[in-house]
């Protein structure tokens, strides 16, 4: 069983109160605790089963505008009297930083919203064999397939975060994960592909025989992959990788780029840098958002934020910290985004596969070629080439680039959004970027 | 020595016992138990923005019959809480029927020494170095408008308990040290980034040369980036540099020679032994035993001894990287290369320092044989997908090449490959062999653990780079 709110409540009054007493002015305090239980099966039989039991404390203590901080995942009283001793002894060698502190009072979160994220469902690995069993003999049906993989994950996650201000708050949360992978072959090529699910309820999790169906048949469809030559040519990225891009776009925003310089979205605030159309929400308070929560890591209240509007910059992510720095109010943005996605856009994902006469198609992308600098693009990609509005044939070793500034304005959704994960787009189509090939 | 014991209901002998009775009817396994601690200190934007102190302690039990491997790992060191994965690991192997592999092999080699580096040196001078670093690169050129620098320091201890008792143990140090600089001219901006670690004590590396040259570099490789101009597109000749940029044989060609997946067959290497899957001249170690490097280990977290391997010897593939259960099912011993990030993880066969060795050629040779091509001196991180053997990296300093001479930077590029088949494209092999500076970190199945590479300058024939100038 996951810790309860009251151990995780006790350690937390514990550390503020020593480290109070050992000199600190303020003091933040994260305590939590995350049981998994995973079952991995490969071509049918039971390949591993991993239980997982983290324990962590991370603490911050402030002597003045000096900060340091420590974290363990030994939560002995003994431990963490010795671990505080530390934290103080190196706050007070740390030298002052006029922007540190804790969040303004009056911008923390009153009370946790009920989101819906916490099933308290728990099933036995029996069960779990058993689903897996059902995943891989749906999707080894096809005799191309020659190898599969897959496994089911069970989480629970209970936390506390607090504060010398007088804040403590926490929530649980759960997940169940599948996944299933494949490996096809044919006399030219051996390919692999996966498909997944993850929700916060067991209940929504998609059915074992469609996931192993699905993976096996992207997986058959990328044999025998051709490259083709380099061109200026328009692409579509997958909706499990056009997420990608928005995640890029999220971390070009975030306000320590801002603050240090070191983003290409510097300076673009109330300007527009995507075409009119685009309008990018983040959203915290989705009932079973995989991303959802009523406060920051710093205790924020988080709300909604309409990031772009029409086009537009409205917003940078910001917490306590950069928000000093750029003299703005922190949103309850540290640690990052809530639920993120564009909204959907005007045409049919039909209609999109016939915008060109050819198009790339892309499912899935290799590498880290995302320059958040100067704003760089080029990774390595796979997919499929679709001529007149029909996938012709996949597409194997090829890199695509450019430079997000150009993307984002050439840039057009599908109306086809869903919210698989905690960022979430549409199918993206991208005019004018370059593939490089044979 | 961490004494894993001292402040725990459970005993030695308690946790002896029931290991052996959790393991009986097993092939393999081990309790296997962890004690780190770390520091982090960060100098970004004029300031110290953070310095942080972890410290971990964990067990990991593990339990292998035949393909399956059961595990359960914990952060409470006691009686109950071992009981508790023991029954866990029970329940999953049910219908175990193996008889328990005592053998391991000794070894008194050390290959790095048990200290802890993050005591050895006091907070306030590595503050003092970190506050030079940024004065120095600021001074040194006006048009630096970020420093970002930082030490991380690790000391991790380890003991591996076995079925029957036998026990091994291990002291591992660890530190990097790593500058970040951003240039802005004419509304341009660009990044240069130079690491340097090891498993030593800081003082091994940061006398003040040694610092002054990191800095230096990091400078250079954003100075040559302000220049660069957009990376050509389509499939090109390839000299690359000595040193770092052998991640390209880590990514290429070092995970499709990893014992499971070619026991699993996904990997595009497993019918190839013995076979000749590189141009003659090309040789491939992958060597845990290199004094104080990154990537070395005295004992793997198996608590095998590591050792040099050979992997790929003038062309021929000779050996798979093993870890204990991958070998036994394959039928061979383990190479010592079973790893894990921490006590959270599995063990799985990892690389540690992957070299490809001295050749005959000089670098000028290559670039002089070029028409039309590109010379890449530094990388960023790379991937693989094992199963179609296709790779790319990120070149972070690059340049083109005209008719045999070396001509301007070129914007950082990926490069993209076929692993199977990279190895014999490789026409030219260099006479300069060089060790990367101590930086890699490699990721597989969501662990994370530090590698090194090195190999001397190689000419490839063809391979795709993936710039926007067509």
């Amino acid at each position: 069983m996951v810790k309860d709110q009251d151990y995780l409540k006790n350690k937390a009054s514990y550390c503020l109160d020593l480290a109070k007493k050992l000199g600190a002015t303020n003091i933040s305090v994260h305590v939590g605790n995350s049981i998994s239980e995973t079952v991995n099966f490969r071509n049918k039989k039971l390949d591993e089963s991993n239980r997982s039991d983290n324990l962590g404390i991370d603490i911050t203590t402030y002597i003045g505008k000096k900060k340091s901080s420590i974290s363990s995942s030994n939560l002995l009283n003994n431990n963490l009297d010795i671990l505080i001793e530390k934290c103080i002894e190196t706050t007070k060698n740390t030298p002052e930083d006029e922007f540190n502190s804790l969040p303004d009072k009056d911008l923390l979160a009153k009370d946790v919203k009920d989101l819906n994220l916490y099933d308290d469902t728990h099933i036995e690995n029996d069960t779990k064999i058993e689903y897996l069993l059902k995943l891989e003999t749906a999707a080894s049906n096809n005799k191309k397939i020659v190898n599969t993989e897959s496994s089911f994950v069970e989480n629970k996650s209970n936390f506390i975060l607090a504060n010398s201000d007088g804040f403590c708050k926490g929530f649980k949360t759960s997940s169940f994960t599948a996944y299933s992978v494949a490996v096809a072959k044919d006399d030219k090529s051996m390919e692999r592909d996966y498909e997944y699910t993850h929700k916060c309820h067991l209940k929504d999790i998609e059915s074992a025989e469609k996931l192993g169906k699905k993976a096996a048949e992207q997986t058959i469809k990328k044999l025998s992959p051709k490259k083709i030559g380099s061109e200026k040519i328009s692409i579509i990225f997958d909706k499990r990788i056009a997420k990608g891009i928005l995640s890029t776009f999220a971390s070009a925003i975030s306000s320590s780029a801002i603050t240090r310089g070191t983003s290409f979205l510097k300076d673009k605030i109330s300007q527009k840098i995507f075409p009119d159309v685009i309008n990018i929400f983040d959203k915290p308070d989705i009932f079973k958002g995989l991303g959802s929560r009523s406060f920051d890591s710093e205790g924020v209240k988080t709300d909604t934020l309409k990031l772009v509007e029409q086009g537009i910059l409205k917003h940078y992510l910001i917490d306590t910290y950069n928000g000093k720095k750029l003299n703005l109010k922190s949103n309850g943005r540290c640690g990052g985004t809530s639920n993120l996605y564009f909204d959907n856009g005007k045409i049919s994902y039909k209609d999109l596969l016939n915008s060109s006469s050819k198009i790339l198609y892309i499912t899935e992308t290799i590498g880290h070629g995302s320059n958040i600098v100067t704003g760089d693009y080029s990774v390595g990609a796979t997919g499929f080439l679709i001529e007149n509005g029909e996938f012709k044939y996949p597409i194997n070793e090829i890199t695509i680039a450019g430079n997000f500034k150009d993307m984002f304005q050439h840039l057009t959704l599908a109306n086809d959004l869903e919210f698989e994960y905690s960022t979430n787009s549409p199918t993206m189509m991208i005019e004018g970027m370059v593939v490089a090939g044979k | 020595m961490s004494n894993f014991f001292e402040k725990s209901d459970l005993s030695r002998n308690d946790a002896e016992s029931i290991i052996s009775d959790t393991l009986k009817k097993c092939d393999d396994g081990e309790l296997y138990l962890e004690n780190s601690k770390s520091e982090s200190i960060l100098l970004d934007d004029n300031k110290i923005k953070n310095s942080s102190y972890n410290s971990d302690l964990g067990f990991g039990f593990r339990a292998v019959s035949g393909e399956v491997v059961a595990y359960s790992h914990s952060n409470e060191i006691s009686k109950n809480s071992l009981k508790q994965s023991s029954e866990n690991l029970k329940s999953t192997l049910k219908s175990a029927k193996g008889t328990y592999n005592q053998s391991i092999p000794k070894s008194n080699k050390k290959y790095y020494e048990n200290i802890n580096p993050i005591e050895q040196k006091s907070l306030n001078s590595k503050i003092e170095i970190l506050n030079k670093v940024n004065e120095y690169l600021r001074k040194k050129n006006k048009n630096v408008k970020q420093v970002t620098a930082n030490f991380t320091g690790e000391q991790k201890s380890i003991e591996i308990i076995r079925s029957g008792g036998e026990t091994l143990t291990d002291v591992r140090p660890l530190i990097r040290f790593n500058v970040s600089v951003m240039l802005e001219k004419n509304g341009r901006k660009e990044t240069g980034v130079y690491g340097i670690g090891g498993r030593q004590s800081y003082d091994a590396y940061l006398k003040e040369d040694n610092w002054k040259n990191v800095c230096e570099e990091a400078l250079r490789i954003a100075s040559v980036n302000l220049e660069s101009k957009p990376a050509p597109a389509g499939e090109m000749k390839v000299v690359l540099g000595p040193g770092w940029p052998a991640i390209l044989i880590h990514e290429a060609i070092g995970h499709g020679l990893e014992g499971d997946f070619n026991r699993k067959k996904t990997s595009a290497f497993h019918n190839l032994m013995g076979q000749k899957v590189a141009s003659e001249g090309v040789t491939i170690v992958d060597d845990g035993t290199i004094d104080n490097r990154r990537g070395s280990l005295t004992i793997d977290d198996e608590g095998t001894p590591t050792e040099k391997t050979v992997l790929i010897e003038n062309g021929i593939l000779k050996n798979f990287m093993q870890d204990r259960l991958n070998a036994r099912l394959m039928k061979t011993r383990s190479t010592g290369s079973g790893r894990r990030e921490n006590y959270k993880h599995i063990v799985l066969p990892r690389m540690r320092n992957t070299m490809m060795l001295n050749g005959k050629q000089t670098q000028d040779e290559m670039i002089k044989s070029v028409d039309k091509g590109i010379f890449a001196v530094s990388f960023g991180g790379g991937q693989v997908d094992i199963t179609s053997g296709k790779f790319v990296f990120n070149c972070t300093e690059a340049y083109e090449i005209i008719d045999g001479k070396i001509g301007s930077p070129i914007k950082g590029a990926t490069l993209i490959g076929d692993g199977p088949s990279i190895l014999r494209e490789v026409s030219m092999v260099g006479n300069d062999m060089m060790l990367d500076p101590g930086i890699g970190t490699c990721g597989k199945a969501g662990q994370g653990v530090p590698v090194g590479v090195a190999q001397p300058s190689i000419l490839i024939d063809k391979m795709t780079v993936g710039g926007t100038k067509l």
